[in-house]
């Protein structure tokens, strides 16, 4: 069964504990600005928006790299960077249209979320649910529920 | 490890910065932040010196935990000697800056002179660099923090700096970081002024990945915050209502102090309450509160992002102020509105984003426009020294101007910067001041709650809820309820609260998390990420050692036993009305046993055996 990282913006608060999970699982250290993971800040609305990688089926990333550095990882479906392939020509980067994989200059090649080999950390560290990981084929399916609520007779009193 | 180990000196007569080695035997002895930045100041400043002269320093300090997954990791602190005061402060506050101050490689920064021009600081990783800041003198904190934005392009840089009343000598000046966030108290922000210093940006990309033992550290980390999301305060009432969940209970119990502490008990406190911002207002069907929001790391999110009410008076025609912006939190909508007798939420919300924009303790400030209340309604304050604000209790217009007023340096501001107490023996009204060690009251009552009267009375930066916040245990049962009347145990109380909170302020943890966290849950955080034996008792003692030290700074600053007082009324006016009526604060009951408990001698000094016992 695939799964998907859910993201629902309206309960992050902001606190970036999924960026440290994430930087940490990865590199061994809490450190942000090497997250795969970002929480932007919309300061005049007070709003907060974690984004990352949607893992598109026909991945624009995947198909614009010249020297095959992106491939799936075939037990999560993750779209992955291979690192020793990758010659940080920033192609990618600029076929994907949600800014998701992202150049490092720490060490010159291109990164992405890799869901972790399907546990993902920015998951498990997220206080309030913000971000889950749920069954790729619910996406979209709390929207249905909530619109479906509304349709109930007692409607006012639930939804 | 956790600490980077790391110190950045910047000499602002010289126009230096130089990294020096962290000293680790201290930082065994002081763990970090409140604790071993007041030991640096102790040893490099001279007690006596004038807080606003280029003698005193300015550290900014980051704990071990800062910038780690551990819940609350958010913490700094401005360490210096307070002008308000003149006692040692050190302002803790949370946002992004600590945490960033860390990755780019420091422990802490220590400013030292005075700059001839102004200047902020830059720091990105291990480069740090002075820049020139003429242009940015004599503007908002915000609008600082949007020039340094543009100018360096880089959204991720954090941002500490100083709005406009610390530039014009406002004695309780905040430091500003990321836009809501305040070292608030004691005026650290003043200081930062008097060495011609705007900001200090940083940014920085390196990480903390040298815990001690990263497995431990990380099944402590988890299974503490297993413990705050259980919590009831930390897992439901704080997210949801933010400490603004207080102003009914307080006032329910008889402990909310009104109008400069006359009165006890507000009429409107509930239209100034939690539930108030939640309620959706006539105009646009939204509630004051948009949502809660969190400092770096924090699994609580207590923080409030509001908006004011478009139609509201104070913002129907300053659309800049019609956005979401960061929120009344309880102590600000006391001083803003019980203590000024203002119950116009909207009006203390305008007021709250004025604090944050130009960078005001809001404590300070509500509690020193109550005292000219006061002497405004008793006819020693005039609309000729206002600049003809009719400035009575509960005047919600009169308050909104005078706090425009205080931020654009009109006419009242230099009087009303004074802070309560100077600005009452200005007038001639001394006993009118609402303050210990010359700081300002928070928001409980000390004759209704007795035990945070004697924390008042002794607390090493002046009247502080955040040095011994007994009210977990007098009002809420946490750990175990003690009665709100009774003196006796309050000194040991009371003791306990100051050491374990020193120790929780030197970790870069908030002290928020105490309402679900005890000792055992921290010291193992602790232990994990750092060097050395950490265990509870060790955190404990080093807690106690830190209070000390504090102490010590005081007294050779030329503090007696006689500053630890608090005000006539508080002690002789009794409680009119209300669940706590003919109650008194009762400190001569409390004080003896608080120094004996404290290991001091009968008049407050701290002897030779307690000195050595403390490693002292």
């Amino acid at each position: 069964m695939q799964k998907s990282l859910h993201i629902d913006p309206g309960k992050c608060t902001g606190c970036l504990q999924c960026e440290m999970a994430c930087s940490f699982e990865h590199y061994g250290s809490f450190n942000p600005s090497r997250s795969f993971i970002k929480v932007f800040t919309f300061h005049n609305e007070g709003r907060f928006a974690p984004y990352t990688c949607t893992q598109c089926d026909e991945a624009w990333c995947m198909r614009a790299c010249p020297v095959d550095a992106i491939g799936i990882d075939h037990s999560t479906g993750a779209k992955v960077v291979y690192e020793d392939k990758c010659v940080g020509c920033k192609v990618c980067t600029i076929a994907c249209p949600f800014g998701t994989i992202n150049y490092s200059q720490a060490t010159g090649k291109v990164v992405k979320c890799d869901l972790c080999g399907g546990d993902p950390q920015c998951a498990s560290a997220c206080p309030t649910s913000a971000i889950t990981y749920v069954d790729a084929d619910w996406t979209g399916y709390d929207r249905m529920m909530a619109s479906a609520a509304k349709s109930l007779p007692s409607a006012e009193a639930t939804a | 490890m956790s600490w980077t180990q790391k110190v950045l000196r910047v000499n602002l007569a010289e126009g230096s910065c130089t990294s020096e080695p962290l000293n680790m035997e201290w930082a065994k002895l002081y763990l970090g932040q409140r604790g071993l930045a007041s030991k640096y100041l102790s040893e490099e400043v001279d007690p006596t010196c004038d807080p606003l002269g280029p003698e005193n320093k300015l550290i900014m300090t980051t704990g071990p935990l800062t910038g780690t997954m551990a819940s609350t990791s958010g913490r700094y602190s401005c360490v210096t000697k307070g002008p308000l005061t003149g006692a040692i402060a050190c302002s803790n506050s949370g946002g992004f800056f600590g945490a960033e101050m860390k990755y780019a490689g420091w422990d802490m920064i220590i400013f030292e002179g005075k700059s001839d021009k102004p200047v902020y600081l830059l720091v990105q990783n291990d480069k740090a660099e002075l820049r020139d800041a003429s242009h940015m003198w004599g503007k908002t904190a915000w609008e600082t923090d949007e020039m340094i934005h543009a100018t360096h392009q880089d959204p991720q840089m954090r941002i500490a700096c100083i709005g406009r009343p610390a530039e014009n000598g406002c004695l309780y000046a905040a430091v500003m970081n990321d836009r809501h966030r305040a070292a608030g108290r004691s005026g650290v922000g003043t200081v930062m002024a008097s060495k011609n210093l705007k900001a200090v940006a940083i940014r920085g990309t390196q990480g903390i990945g040298n815990v001690e033992d990263a497995g431990a550290f990380m099944q402590a980390t988890n299974d503490a915050k297993a413990v705050l999301a259980e919590n009831a305060v930390t897992g439901q009432g704080l997210p949801a209502y933010g400490t603004q969940v207080l102003m009914n209970v307080i006032n329910g119990i008889g402990g909310l102090p009104a109008r400069n502490m006359r009165d006890v008990g507000f009429e409107g406190a509930e239209n100034i309450s939690a539930e108030a911002m939640a309620e959706p207002r006539a105009s646009d069907g939204k509630p004051n509160l948009t949502q809660n929001n969190a400092c770096f790391g924090c699994t609580i999110a207590c923080g409030r992002i509001s908006t004011v009410d478009p139609t509201h008076f104070s913002v129907k025609d300053k659309p800049e102020y019609q956005i979401a912006s960061g929120g009344l939190e309880y102590e600000a909508a006391w001083a803003l509105g019980a203590d000024t007798g203002v119950d116009d939420l909207d009006a203390l919300t305008y007021v709250n984003f004025l604090c944050n924009e130009d960078g005001m303790d809001p404590i300070s400030f509500g509690a020193t426009v109550a005292a000219a209340m006061e002497m405004f309604e008793d006819g020693v304050i005039t609309t000729e020294h206002t600049g003809g604000v009719e400035l009575t209790f509960g005047n919600a217009e009169a308050f909104v101007a005078i706090a425009e007023q205080m931020c654009q340096g009109g006419a009242f501001s230099e009087d009303l910067g004074l802070g309560s107490k100077r600005l009452c023996e200005k007038y001639g009204k001394p006993d009118l001041s609402m303050t210990v060690k010359g700081q300002e009251f928070p928001a409980y009552d000390p004759r209704g709650i007795q035990g945070i009267g004697l924390n008042y009375a002794t607390s090493n930066r002046g009247a502080c809820h955040l040095r011994g916040y007994t009210i977990a245990s007098e009002v809420l049962g946490i750990p175990v309820k003690t009665e709100l009347n009774d003196t006796d145990g309050k000194p040991e109380l009371v003791k306990a609260f100051q050491d374990a909170t020193a120790l929780v302020d030197s970790s870069g943890l908030c002290i928020f998390t105490t309402f679900a966290w005890g000792m055992d849950n921290i010291a193992p955080q602790i232990d994990a990420a750092c060097e050395g034996d950490w265990s509870v008792e060790n955190c404990l003692e080093t807690g106690e050692r830190i209070w000390n030290m504090e102490r010590l700074f005081n007294e050779a600053a030329g503090f007696t036993a006689d500053d630890d007082k608090l005000p006539k009324r508080l002690l002789e006016e009794a409680i009119k009305d209300g669940p706590t009526k003919g109650q008194v604060n009762r400190l001569g009951e409390m004080l003896p046993k608080y120094y004996e408990v404290r290991g001091w001698t009968p008049d407050g000094k701290i002897p030779e055996e307690t000195r050595k016992r403390l490693s002292l």
